[in-house]
């Protein structure tokens, strides 16, 4: 049962423990699976779907899939690369996404992904939805404009600060994420320093006067791609395991 | 990807414009095996956009004498030339369309450059004024000439002068409108950005922004 379990992503030999899913056991090997909805301290969710790689031949979302014996997984194919650019590009058409003046932008991890993929222009026509925006809490706004429907706050809030301040109303593109109180988030008991207030990769859940605190140059994504600090765990150990 | 380059028709005696720093010894290398005496010409235009892209442009400093060395300005807000005297080999377009003007100032760019660029935000899209596409151009109308708290507009009208371009219902991105060969990212995008975009298109090689380069903002 607690047996290491062996596995090959794009031909290299990768080892998980029991338990670990297949985006675990990359990020322990080193190896970057592209993901937005899932965080290390949540439980997978599986709603963004940039994670997907073909396990045996079969599209499944790394997160939430857990790590076999003699899984064969594809992650840096061409066709998957470009799945994962299209699922991407369509975050992008499907919000009113204005990185030139986000409190977010440089650290943004739906913007990281899209300098990662090397987007130069989604390929899909915005919709330019209209959403709405709650500026009811004192020190916390939603900008639903930029929400992608990670559903990190709705696990950050329940799991991490076990209050339940956010959950997801409507279905298909009317889906958007909510309050659990009767009408504003100042009506519910979330205060500015829970976790769930941190988890958006986005930025449609911020702390007011907190915006464009680091300069253009020194922010998270402004000089490496996002998920090199995983690649560079596997730079740093070459050839450790496997061959 | 590497789009051929067409270069510019046989030089009319035409084409005025360009006085200041001229030819001139430029210190750095010249980064072209440049041939034909006939330069390929570049137009730019500033649709609804803030001309902020246009000084990237400029902001490529010393470059400047350079790339006149490698082009010629047709049709731009940088010579002041108000209609194509020549077919152009790239057009640079800043800003979205947001108006019937926009949209035929960005047709005649396609019918007169081999290549077209969108340059910035605006362009690719919609940027900035692309805020209104979420309220009704209506309401957008009587907000700014109308209901506004600080409006003075006795007559109250709406501005409705023939002279004046209708606006379109929203703001589209110039790639929605016609056919766009290339996107440069930013608000503005980064001086160097629109350098290697430019010399690799003039010297036959594919666009290559390294990294630091593909910025939103």
């Amino acid at each position: 049962m607690s047996e290491a379990i062996e596995m090959t992503i794009d031909g290299v030999a990768v080892t998980a423990a029991p338990g670990q899913t297949i985006l675990q056991a990359a990020d322990a090997a080193g190896i970057y699976i592209p993901r937005l909805c899932a965080h290390p301290e949540l439980t997978p969710f599986g709603a963004c779907r940039v994670c997907t790689v073909k396990v045996n031949g079969r599209p499944q979302a790394a997160c939430t899939t857990p790590a076999t014996k003699g899984m064969v997984i594809e992650n840096d194919t061409a066709e998957l690369l470009e799945h994962r650019r299209s699922l991407i590009e369509m975050l992008f058409v499907e919000g009113n996404h204005f990185c030139m003046f986000c409190e977010r932008s440089g650290n943004c991890e739906l913007q990281a992904l899209a300098y990662r993929f090397g987007i130069d222009a989604p390929r899909h026509a915005y919709q330019f939805p209209e959403r709405s925006l709650d500026g009811s809490h004192p020190d916390v706004f939603i900008d639903r404009n930029r929400c992608v429907l990670c559903a990190r706050c709705v696990r950050a809030s329940a799991e991490l600060d076990h209050k339940h301040v956010f959950d997801f109303v409507g279905r298909g593109s009317h889906k958007r994420i909510w309050v659990d109180a009767k009408e504003r988030l100042s009506d519910t008991p979330l205060a500015v320093g829970d976790r769930a207030v941190g988890a958006c990769p986005v930025g449609a859940i911020l702390r007011k006067r907190t915006g464009y605190a680091t300069p253009i140059g020194k922010r998270a994504y402004d000089r490496q791609p996002i998920g090199s600090e995983i690649e560079a765990a596997r730079a740093a150990a070459p050839t450790a395991k496997g061959s | 990807m590497p789009k051929t380059r067409t270069a510019a028709a046989p030089r009319k005696g035409a084409a005025p414009r360009k006085t200041a720093a001229g030819p001139k010894a430029a210190a750095a290398p010249a980064p072209a095996p440049q041939t034909a005496p006939a330069k390929p010409r570049v137009a730019t235009c500033s649709l609804a956009g803030c001309f902020g892209c246009h000084m990237s442009i400029l902001d490529i400093d010393e470059r400047i004498l350079q790339l006149i060395e490698l082009v010629e300005f047709d049709k731009s807000p940088i010579d002041d030339l108000k209609r194509f005297t020549q077919r152009c080999a790239i057009g640079l377009v800043e800003g979205g369309c947001c108006n019937a003007e926009n949209v035929h100032v960005l047709q005649d760019f396609r019918k007169n450059c081999d290549i077209l660029i969108s340059v910035g935000e605006c362009a690719i899209c919609g940027g900035i004024p692309a805020m209104r596409n979420t309220i009704p151009l209506r309401e957008c109308l009587e907000e700014a000439y109308i209901a506004g708290p600080t409006v003075h507009n006795p007559s109250n009208r709406i501005p409705d002068d023939p002279e004046i371009p209708r606006l379109l219902n929203r703001v589209y991105p110039c790639h929605e409108i016609v056919k766009m060969d290339y996107y440069l990212q930013g608000c503005p995008p980064p001086a160097d950005a629109i350098w290697a975009a430019l010399t690799a298109l003039l010297t036959n090689r594919p666009i290559q922004l390294p990294y630091e380069l593909l910025k939103y903002d």
